[in-house]
């Protein structure tokens, strides 16, 4: 045992101590953070330049209507003035000349004239303004046609938004208000964490396996220790270090995204009254006005519905199948890194091995939408797939039973494949320069030592 | 004293009969050469003496005792297949293995301290050993295998990769561990270093023991009654082959001496032989060839090889 820490300890630090560690531990956090963070930035940053567009318009349809739009402005000018810059146009006092001619509301059309190409941003944010404008108009028209009182009033009362509340049953017959995206998503961010790690850290154990093979020293070492406590140190040596990485990454991600939101809050505020502003104007206004509310209760009932959900269960699962699901691959790996020579028999090797963890991500999905379903619960019950399979079940909330025995077969099966490593592994390790077939591998089961 | 023995180990890989009933014991404070050509089952043995593998029968004894498992810390073992960690640091990486060997920290750091000073590699302490040429790196390995002062060291072709200056290096080595009371197993095909070091052997052919002894024993044993006769003057009458206690084999004439290999014929004595030679001209030296071990080797081999095939 004293051996197997001195091997666990070395397998540990020569990876955590590798730059690539490093790098990648700490780039990774930050370029999520830089993801996330970057396109917001990037949308509040654009467009602070002032732009004023002359709008000339003959119909007195828009006029006073468009006002300014954060940093565009509109200018009216009188004909005269349309009739001088119109014939050589330069945007030295305006960026661009807005021509509204007088049959708009039959052909729909406008021009905006520039004598440089028109950005997309300004190009929508005209355009929108026009419609909203003009289709007001044009309502109102209608509305004075058919001559009904109040019609306007009547139409607008006609919107309809339904918000669904789910209500999941609990165990005491008390309705909890549960929701579906957020289990969802919990599911979805859970198993595919999981994979992610298993393959990774997985492929590691394989390699370092690989490695102690190809440079033969395997053999110098399993003359003082036993080719069992060898792999089994490797493989939690290794498992150790994916869960630091793992642990720098919350750590590190949490701290990022605390900061950048301190930081950006002012900057996200403002953005937000832009884009209101953007959108007032008649109708669009008053949807917002009314979504607004909304926002805050779906916030609030996130955090409420977050509290519904079992999250002991959920953080106590996500580390067991954690651990199960690397401990099964790792020993598949390891076993398969001991008994080939080559990268190009790894590969070919690897494939039925990570098959069934490549399928349990094809079906998330189909699990996630249905996790009551046949796929989901046999996939969440056989061992090579329940690790990312349950852990999207999970967060919706299923029978205990079902948990208690996906964990029991998951448990079951990691001592049968550790045993079954051990066995390929002492005999993998010292074959060399043998083209190595499945059937060999089954005969190495049964040799005694 | 036997510092290890092995009686009638047998180890079967599933069909493939890899020892068939082989029997060593190895003196304390001895070199015991374990030959045989390639797959004959040394390396089997070898780490079955390592606990690598276990045997499917047989006994094995360590200081007059059965076997355990604590007892790996006893032997040191240089595998014909060894390596290191090409990304760890030497000095790391040496202590790592010493370690793994049972040392402290300590006693490692200090135990290593001296065989790099010993070995003039000081400097290599903190190179990676992908920097280090293959010489280089089999000197470190050499260290490893002996740095926790085992009572029983297994040397499985310790020479490849060493230039003549190195091999005489690791072979003063071997010797000198030998003086001071450490038994040494080891294994080899180069037959001219065998003669040299080796006190004892033993021979597997076919996963069989074929020969077993003291070295000087077995060639004695495979002498075949020849002599070396340098002579002077003319040898008329042995021409003709009449009359003299011997055969000649090979018979050459230099403007000096004139040279003859010579076989005795069975029953006759060295002396006779002498006598008989003495009469006919005026000897100048007069040797008896003794086989060496490679000659020994390759004959054993053929025979048995002869004997598996009927």
């Amino acid at each position: 045992m004293n051996k197997s820490i001195l091997i666990l300890k070395r397998e540990y630090l020569t990876r955590v101590k590798k730059k690539s560690f490093i790098i990648m531990t700490l780039l990774v956090p930050i370029m999520m953070a830089a993801l996330t963070i970057l396109p917001t930035y990037l949308a509040m940053m654009d467009d602070k330049e002032e732009r004023t567009i002359a709008v000339y318009d003959p119909t007195s349809l828009i006029l006073d209507k468009l006002g300014d739009q954060g940093y565009t402005k509109f200018h009216y000018i009188p004909e005269q003035e349309y009739n001088e810059v119109s014939k050589n146009f330069k945007s030295d006092k305006y960026y661009a000349l807005l021509f509204i001619p007088t049959n708009i509301l039959t052909t729909n059309q406008a021009e905006l004239i520039s004598d440089k190409q028109i950005t997309f941003d300004v190009k929508n944010l005209v355009t929108g303004r026009i419609e909203n404008i003009i289709e007001a108009e044009k309502r109102q028209q209608v509305i004075t046609e058919i001559g009904v009182p109040d019609l306007e009033k009547k139409l607008a009362s006609i919107k309809t938004n339904i918000k669904l509340n789910t209500i999941k049953v609990g165990e005491k017959g008390q309705a909890v208000k549960s929701s579906t995206e957020l289990a969802m998503a919990i599911g979805y961010a859970a198993g595919f964490l999981i994979y992610m790690f298993v393959f990774i850290y997985g492929t590691m154990v394989m390699r370092g396996v690989m490695e102690e093979k190809s440079s033969r020293i395997v053999e110098v070492i399993i003359s003082s220790v036993k080719p069992f406590q060898l792999l089994f140190g490797k493989i939690v040596g290794i498992g150790l270090v994916g869960l630091t990485q793992i642990a720098i990454w919350m750590i590190l991600g949490s701290a990022i995204l605390t900061g950048v939101t301190a930081f950006m809050g002012q900057g996200s505020a403002e953005t937000a009254v832009q884009a209101q502003s953007i959108m007032s104007g008649g109708q669009a206004m008053s949807q917002m006005a009314a979504a607004a509310p909304a926002k805050e209760n779906i916030v609030l009932d996130i955090i409420q519905m977050a509290g519904n959900l079992n999250i002991p269960l959920i953080i106590f699962s996500l580390f067991f199948y954690f651990i199960g699901g690397f401990l099964l691959y790792a020993s598949l790996m390891g076993a398969i890194g001991s008994a080939v020579d080559s990268d190009e028999d790894a590969q070919q090797m690897m494939l039925p091995v990570t098959m069934p963890l490549i399928f349990s991500i094809i079906i998330l999905f189909a699990v996630a939408k249905n996790p009551e379903g046949p796929l989901a619960f046999w996939a969440s019950m056989i061992p090579l797939t329940s690790p990312v399979t349950m852990m999207v079940r999970i967060p919706y909330g299923i029978p205990a039973w079902q948990i208690i025995l996906s964990m029991s077969l998951l448990i079951a099966t990691i001592f049968g494949t550790i045993w079954m490593a051990g066995k390929i592994y002492r005999t993998g390790i010292l074959m060399y320069g043998k083209k190595i077939t499945l059937k060999e591998i089954a005969k190495w089961l049964f040799y005694k030592n | 004293m036997d510092l290890f023995q092995a009686n009638n180990i047998v180890k079967d890989y599933a069909g493939f009969l890899a020892l068939s009933s082989v029997s060593i014991s190895v003196k304390e404070a001895s070199v015991f050469g374990l030959l045989g050509p390639n797959g004959a089952g040394k390396t089997t043995l070898i780490r079955i003496i390592n606990q690598i593998t276990a045997p499917d029968s047989g006994e094995l004894f360590f200081e007059g005792r059965p076997l355990k498992a604590d007892d790996i810390y006893q032997i040191g073992y240089l595998p014909e297949e060894r390596g290191l960690y090409k990304k760890m640091k030497v000095g790391e990486q040496a202590l790592y293995l010493a370690q793994l060997k049972g040392m402290s920290k300590r006693d490692a750091l200090k135990s290593l301290k001296y065989w790099f000073e010993k070995f003039e590699i000081q400097a290599w302490w903190g190179k990676k050993v992908e920097e280090l040429s293959k010489g280089m790196a089999q000197k470190v390995q050499f260290i490893t295998t002996v740095i926790h002062q085992p009572k029983l060291l297994i040397f499985d072709e310790p020479f490849t990769g060493f230039d003549p200056i190195n091999t005489n290096l690791i072979k003063n080595e071997i010797l000198e561990l030998k003086k001071q009371g450490t038994t040494i197993i080891f294994s080899t095909h180069n037959m001219s270093s065998v003669e040299e070091i080796c006190d004892h052997i033993a021979l597997i052919n076919q996963s069989r023991k074929i020969l077993d002894g003291q070295i000087d024993d077995v060639k004695e044993r495979f002498k075949t009654n020849t002599f070396e006769v340098v002579y002077r003057g003319e040898a008329p009458g042995m021409k003709h082959h009449s009359g003299i206690p011997f055969k000649i084999l090979e018979h050459s004439e230099t403007s000096r001496f004139n040279q003859m290999k010579i076989q005795l014929n069975d029953g006759q004595s060295n002396n006779e032989l002498l006598g008989a030679l003495m009469n006919q001209f005026e000897i100048v030296s007069f040797k008896e060839l003794i086989p060496s071990m490679n000659e020994v080797f390759i004959h054993v081999v053929e025979e048995s090889n002869r004997e598996n095939k009927l």
